[in-house]
Parts: C-alpha cells; structure tokens; sequence
C-alpha cells in the first residue's frame, strides 16, 4: 500500500532572489536546501545543499544544465565536478551516490519549497 | 523465513570489497561486519599520502552512511575474541555474541617484526595503519634521521612517508644485495637505487642489524659488519604475517609459515568459513596485493549466490610509482636465458632500465621490467596475459616504433575480447566494448556501467582508447569537441563567436549549441568571452567556474581564500599593515603564497565583499587567483639593491603584471623577472620568464612547475623592454586565441606541429601575417581593464549574491568550523 505524506509547503524567497540558471541556498531548520532557477526552461528544482562525494555544502553554488539527448536537468558540485539529476537526485558521472530532491512551487513571484 | 546471517571479520579493502560485491548481486543475506581498527575501511596501498596531505576521510573506501544505506551492521574497533564452529557463533572484545550462518575471514596481515635485541626500544615503528602513522608523525617532530628497515615495496612508500614529514637524512636497510627483490632484478634495482639517491634517499645493501642501541630510546643501529648509523626514528617494513591467530584458535587449519588455509572456493578446512585476502593461503601462497584479494572476494560472493566460480593463481604483475619514480614488474620477470631471450634497454642518463623476456623462438612475450619509464607497462601485460603474437621487431614494444606510422589506440584494439583491462574490478575487452556498442559515448557512461577503472584507475588510458576504437569501427565521427553541447573545438568556437559578435552564454548555445549547457561548455564560453570582449564576468555569474562566480577561491569546508593583487611581489608597510587588520577583523589564516603575494584564508562567503571594501580602500585590486588568468609576475630585488643585479628586475615586473593583470586565458598564467643570470626569480619554471642580460632581456616562454616541470624555452635574446613587450603581446593572445580549454602553455607548445622553431617564426618574424593584429587585440584588453572586486564592492545588486541563505541573509553557514593550528585557524569538515 502506498503511504500518502502530507506535504508542507515553506516560503524560500522571491524569484528575483535566484539567479537565472543559477542556484541558492535556503535554510529550513537545520536543514540546508539548494533551490535552482532554471530559466532557460522556465523550470525550478530543490535538492539537499551537501554533496555526498566530500560532505561539502555546496551544490547552490555550482553550475546547472542538461546531460543526454534527453536533456536530463542535472547540477555539477563546484568542488570535484560530480553531476546530480535535479530529477531524480541520481548521480551522473558514474558514482552511487543519491541525493533527496524537493518539490518547488512559484506563485505570485514567491518561491516556495515543499517539504515532507 | 529469516535472511541467513553473513559475518565479516575484519573491514580492511577486501573485506569492504566483499560487502560491496554482495550487496550489488543480492540483498538475501543479513550481513555484520566487525573491525578491529577504529575507523570504516580505508586504501592502505595509498596510505603514504595521508603525509602528502590526505585526510583519514579522504583515504576512506566508502562515505559515512553507506554501511546502514545498505542495511549492513557495522561494528568498529571490536575485534572478534573468539569462533565457536559448533554452536555457528563469535564472540567480540566488546562482548557481543553472535550467531552466523557464514564466516568470512578477512583479517588482513600485521608487519612482520623481526627479533632483533632493542626492537621493544621508544622510536621504533611499524607501518601498517593510519594509528601507525600517526605515532610516526608525532615522533618525527624530534628526529633529524630517520631509517626504514626493508627495501621492498612497502619499504620505500614508509620511506617516501619520512620524506615527507620532513626528515632531513632518510636511510633505507636492505638485507639483500637489491631494493624491490621480489619484483626487479639486480640492474633495475641498481637503476632505482641512482634515482632514489639522487632524490636524497640513502641506500644501504647488503646490511643485516644486529641490534638496536640506545638507552630506552633508539639512538643508532647496529650492524653485523661492525658498522654503525646514528638515527632517531626506525619504521619496519620488512614483510607481512597473515593474521590467522584467530583462525588457528578455532582449530581451522593453517600453513606452517603462517596463513589460513582455503581451496579454490576460497573455502578453509570448515566449509562454513571463508578466508579472503591477506589472511588466506593458496596453494602455498599468501597474495599480498590488493586485486587478487578481490578477486577472492569475488569467489566467495559467487560461492554464495550458487554460482561455480573459483580461484586460481594469480597474475601478481604490478605498476607503482615510488617517490616519483615508476617501478614495474610483470608476467615471469625473473626467467633468464637459455629458457628466453631477454632484450635490455638501458640509458643511465635519464635513469631508464626496460627488460623484456621473450620465448626462445621470438613468438610470446613471457614477462618484464620497467624502471624510470613504464609507459608501456599495460600494453605489455595484455600481450603476456593474452599471449599475442609478438612483432618482428619486439624491442620496438619497448623503444616505440623509430620511423614508420601506426595509428593510435590500434594496440589495444587488437586485443582478443576476453582480455582483462581493468584488473582491479575484472572487466574485459569484451564488456567495456559492449557497453559503447549500445550507445555509451562517455568514461563516466564506461565507469557506471562496468564499474572498470574505478579502483586504482590504471587502465583508464586503454579504457579511452577502446572507446575511441569502438566509436570509429562503428563509423561514429570523432572530434576534439567541447562537450555534447557543442560540436566545435574551442579555436573553431572562439571564432565564430568573435565573428558573430556574441557577447552572451545563451546567445552562443542558441546559435551554435544545443540542449541547455553544462559545466564543461558554460565556464569555457565565459573564458571566451572574457578573452575576446573583457565585459565584467559577474554579469553572467552563473556561466562562471565556482571561483570565478565569487571572485575567490572555494576552500575545504566551503569557505573561500582571497588574494590582493601585489604586483611584482613589492608591499608598501602601509599595505602589510592593511591585510594584517583585515586577516585579524574577519579571522583569517595567513600565508605567503609561492608567488610573493598574501593569501587569506577562511572567508565566509557574506564577507567578501567587506574584507573587499577595505582593501579597496587602502589601494588593492584584485588578484586574479579565482581565475584563469594572469596571476603573478615573480621578481627578484633587481639592481636598485641587489650588487649582483644588471637591471631593474623589480620595476619591469610591476610593469608587465600590471599590462596583463586580468587577462583571461585558456588556463592559468604565471611570470618571473630576474635581474641577473643567478635567475633567483626561477623565471625560466613559468609561462614566460624574463632575464637581464648585459645587453638587454632574454625571453623564456611556455615553461611551467605543477605535476609535470618544463623549463621554459628562449625565444629571443638580449632585446629591450619595447621589444620584450611586443613580442610577449604576440605570444600572450596567439595563446589565447589557439589553445584547447585547460591547456597550459608548455602542452600547448609540446603539442603544437613545428614546436619552438614555428612557434618562433610566428612571432618573431610574423610568417603568418598577423602579429600587428595580435598586438591590436591585446592593447584593446590591456585598455578595457577593470577590478571586478571595485564593481561589486559598488553595486549592491551583485553585492548581494555574497550571501550563504537566500532567505537567513545574514547568517553565516553554520556547517562551517575551525580549530585552531600553530596560532591561526584551520577549517574541520
């Protein structure tokens, strides 16, 4: 049987605060989300901030774009250049590594953030 | 129904391997793992690079969740006591009891401590794990000589280790007549021996100890030739024992030598019980390397999962570089004439020795030794494993082909299916080649689906060859490209931007791209970019390499390093003073970097643009060390102080950094000017290195330090700083303008057809008719300068990007942490 979580929907910051095609970094509690404005698409994705190659938080920080016919949104780690989905938190340069995506929400110029 | 129960004793690499392998074909089995050492698995065979400025957590073979990830039981430093085979339980130190259904025994090995009197003696050390060499580098603190006893493999990286811990008179004690003797015969040891001394390493052959001296501690080592040595720290490393006590006390039996005995299942005399690695005695032999301990592993996982796989000896051939120097040994290298033929290869000027083995009728390649130079290490072994033909002429294996063509990668495409290519995960020809045959066209689409070359990354340089192959026996086109976004070579692409007029990221993947971009091709049009229109780079910040985007470099922990501009190294007392208040205001650690200028360290990201504040306003730019640009032009004194100096070395420095400061380039680019032929600016080891001569300046270009040293080449002898100029302008922007991304100078000119003599024509006697044009376009950047830090520092909108929570702007990140080191901070993480 599927389980069915109630999601919470957190205020982030306005759209102006991201950068087009680019990254920031939100704080939820302890928490450390990266939010990413994918404007050449018109898209937004959430992941976790830690990169789990060297334990960094930095993936707000680092370069997003498309890998694969395709054109799977991936973000690359500033710090050693390992790429995740921002689809399914998948890593794409060959590790098993896994990080927890979000779902993102934009109404009225606000970006919002749904946590479980 | 319960998951049957898999114990693993000992979390060395294999046992780690094994866990690793097991739960990648299966997740029917409960598995515990105990360690007797009180951290997760880590590589052992690179733990001299722990002194080399690795970290315990970065020699670890796996992150710290992936153990409970895969739902396995891990208990650290609790050693198993006891195996009672009766009632199918252990007992740990810590006095957990468990039962299992399978035992696997993977105790690894201990170093062998040979009973010599005085061994029990303070300073004496052992090699073997990070503890160890943490008691080593604490007493090297004291000690000005240092010996490690053996001469094997093991010997000379404990020996690398002294080196780096900074002991001044390292000493190496061998018993036998050579170093390295189970892997290289007396004249390639005698080889190694001239580098290593060269090196500063002594050597001593032929020396057995008769006893330690010293009162408690050690002091000198005793000699049965009546000689002595004075030192003040011993390492021993002069073998392995399988650690088997546990095994033994269990009553399973074990060789007279030591080692826990299996057969070919890797099964040990109670068919419950396995024995992998080290600890595992096969057919009368322990393998003390780390790919046949896999391969064990490998064993036991398929023995477990019904499959009937064992087994065999193993091929112990072996490639390592000690102390910078490689070292390789494969196949029989030992066999000698009349039962081969062997062909040498010896040049005592570049310190090379190449041995190979062949059979008597010239056919098969039977073994080999390599010192200095084992290039042709993996070509070898395939040809010995896979037993090809050898050509007529078989010295060329060793020499290369001396005139003649062939193609590139035909080597080891000529390889049957089965051969091994990566040794440490057991993936062949076959499957890697299967892989770019359903549509891989990557390494990390290769390294997924094979796993191969993810363990030592030996084979990594085949691997690609093979997809090069592959791909063009397939009658895929293959093309130096960018990246899958753009189908051009970076030259190709930096025109057709300058043609077009292209002044943003989107614009140039719109025209000439496709797909939205990545991290290879968004960072090289920006460099592009900068290099042809010099716009400010934070106006596209999110196109920028993460260093260039915060205009600092991102440290350890997250934080970033900043770098004033000080221009030919020359400081006013002003200036000190300036970036000692601000080190000491934000909390900064301090050093002088290697190209006279002051790093900060430890910068939160919200306070770059303060600490940039005050530097701007006592008088500092920009330093340029995020980017790929001009960093520093070194100098020496110069003859304003200096008696030896001709000219003033000081004044063109400053001169010349501040023509290029903020020049944008393929890669980074670093400068020297020394006053005098003494060179104490070691301007000859940078891109382009200037030397006052009695007429005038030399000119050195495409030199570099890094991994790989190249002394810079003349260019033209005693000209005049306008002339200098000139021709550095020419130099500096043909560079720019041809390189590949990420290419310094020296491999740009090592790879360029015609070398210096073109290179030379190019821009001394203009044989390509565009040196005026070059110079135009490099005043046009010199005149377009501008300090980044200045523009952000003035403009609150970028101002504010400097900021670690997009919705917190004031907070700092909390994940950031210090501990305190020699006065000053370093981060922990």
């Amino acid at each position: 049987m599927e389980t069915i979580i109630d999601i919470e929907w957190v205020l982030a910051c306005y759209v102006d605060d991201v950068p087009e095609n680019g990254g920031v970094c939100m704080k939820h509690g302890h928490e450390q989300i990266a939010i990413y404005n994918f404007s050449r698409r018109g898209e937004w994705y959430a992941t976790q901030n830690l990169c789990p190659h060297k334990q960094q938080m930095s993936l707000s920080r680092g370069m997003i774009g498309s890998a694969g016919d395709a054109c799977e949104p991936k973000v690359a780690c500033p710090f050693h250049k390992k790429t995740f989905s921002l689809l399914s938190g998948e890593c794409l340069s060959g590790d098993d590594y896994k990080i927890k995506t979000y779902p993102v929400r934009v109404t009225d110029g606000m970006v919002y953030v749904g946590v479980a | 129904m319960s998951k049957p129960t898999i114990i693993v004793v000992g979390n060395g690499m294999v046992g780690y391997k094994f866990c690793e392998k097991l739960v990648a074909k299966s997740s029917a089995f409960n598995i515990i793992v105990f360690g007797e050492e009180p951290r997760r698995a880590y590589d052992r065979v690179h733990l001299s690079e722990y002194f080399a400025g690795k970290s315990a957590d970065d020699l670890s073979m796996s992150s710290a969740s992936w153990y409970t990830d895969n739902n396995i039981q891990l208990h650290l430093d609790d050693p198993i006591q006891e195996i009672n085979r009766v009632n199918k339980t252990i007992h740990s130190l810590k006095g957990v009891t468990l039962g299992y259904d399978y035992l696997v025994l993977a105790t690894g090995s201990s170093a062998f401590v040979p009973d010599i009197p005085g061994i029990e003696k303070g300073g004496v050390f052992v090699y073997r794990t990070i503890e160890d060499l943490e008691l080593i580098k604490a007493y090297a603190i004291n000690a000005k000589n240092g010996a490690v006893m053996g001469g094997g493999l093991l010997g000379l990286e404990a020996a690398k280790a002294l080196i780096d811990l900074g002991i001044k008179q390292t000493h190496v004690i061998e018993f036998a007549p050579r170093l390295m003797p189970r892997q290289i015969d007396a004249a390639g040891s005698a080889m190694l021996q001239s580098k290593l001394s060269a090196l500063g390493l002594n050597i001593h052959l032929n020396k057995s100890t008769a006893c330690i001296a010293g009162d408690h501690k050690i002091e000198a080592l005793q000699f049965n030739d009546d000689t002595l040595l004075a030192v003040d720290m011993l390492v021993i490393s002069a073998g392995i024992r399988p650690r088997d006590e546990l095994a033994k006390l269990a009553g399973l039996q074990v060789g007279t030598r030591g080692g826990i005995m299996v057969n070919g299942r890797m099964q040990t005399s109670d068919n419950s019980i396995f024995a992998i690695g080290e600890c595992a005695l096969f057919d009368n032999v322990i393998y003390g390397l780390v790919a046949p301990g896999y391969e064990m592993a490998e064993v036991v996982v398929a023995q477990l999962m019904g499959a009937d796989k064992t087994f065999h000896s193993f091929d112990m051939s072996t490639k390592l570089k000690l102390i910078g120097v490689d070292v390789a040994s494969l196949g029989d290298a030992f066999i000698t004439e009349p039962a081969c033929r062997t062909i040498v290869f010896e040049d005592t000027h570049k310190g090379v020795y190449k041995r190979i083995n062949i059979s008597n009728d010239g056919k098969l390649l039977l073994g080999g030794i390599l010192v200095g130079d084992a290039d042709a290490y993996n070509m070898l072994l395939q040809t010995v494993n896979n037993k090809i033909a050898l050509p007529p002429n078989p010295e060329d294996m060793i020499l290369g082909l001396r005139g003649g063509e062939q193609s590139e990668g035909a080597g080891v495409m000529s390889l049957p299916d089965d051969a091994l290519i990566c040794s440490c995960e057991a993936v062949s020809k076959g499957t890697i080649c299967g892989v770019v045959n359903d549509g891989a066209t990557s390494l990390d689409t290769i390294k997924k689906c094979t796993k191969a070359g993810t363990g030592c990354g030996g084979c990594m340089p085949m691997v690609k060859d093979l997809l090069a192959g592959t791909m063009k026996a397939n009658g895929q086109y293959i093309k130096n490209v960018v990246c899958e976004h753009f189908d051009y070579a970076r030259q190709e692409l930096y025109d057709l931007v300058k043609i077009n007029k292209l002044k943003n990221y989107d614009l140039v993947l719109d025209h000439f791209g496709k797909g939205d971009g990545c991290e290879t091709c968004k960072p090289l049009v920006a460099s592009i970019l900068s290099s042809l229109w010099n716009d400010l780079i934070v106006k596209q910040d999110t196109i920028q390499d993460s260093n260039d985007r915060y205009l600092a470099n991102i440290q350890k922990g997250g934080t970033y390093s900043v770098v004033p501009r000080i221009p030919g190294g020359e400081i006013t007392p002003e200036k000190l003073i300036t970036i000692g208040q601000v080190a000491q205001k934000y909390g900064l650690y301090t050093k002088i970097t290697g190209g006279q200028r002051i790093d900060l360290f430890g910068a939160h990201v919200s306070d770059l643009p303060l600490i940039w504040e005050e530097l701007i306003d006592a008088g500092f730019e920009s330093g340029h060390a995020y980017g790929k640009a001009l960093r520093t032009v070194k100098s020496c004194v110069g003859s304003t102080w200096c008696r030896f100096g001709l000219h003033d070395s000081v004044s063109f420095a400053i001169e010349i950094e501040e023509r290029y400061k903020g020049l944008r380039s393929p890669h980074k680019l670093k400068g020297g000017v020394s006053g005098c032929i003494r060179e104490c600016a070691e301007a000859q080891s940078k891109d382009f290195g200037i030397i006052a001569t009695e007429k005038g300046w030399n000119l050195y270009i495409c030199g570099n330090g890094g991994s790989k040293p190249q002394h810079a080449q003349l260019l033209a002898a005693d000209i005049d700083n306008k002339i200098l100029i000139k021709y550095l302008d020419r130099f500096l922007m043909f560079y720019i303008k041809t390189a590949d991304p990420l290419t310094r100078t020296a491999t740009w000119l090592n790879k360029m057809e015609g070398g210096m003599s073109y290179l030379k024509n190019v821009i001394i006697n203009d044989s390509l008719g565009i040196a005026e044009q070059l110079e135009e376009e490099m005043q046009l950047l010199v005149d377009s300068f501008h300090c980044e830090w200045k523009e952000v520092v003035n403009n609150p909108a970028l101002r504010s990007r400097f900021t670690h929570f997009v919705n917190a702007p004031g907070e700092k990140d909390p994940t950031v942490k210090f501990e305190g080191m020699r006065e000053q901070v370093k981060a922990v993480w």
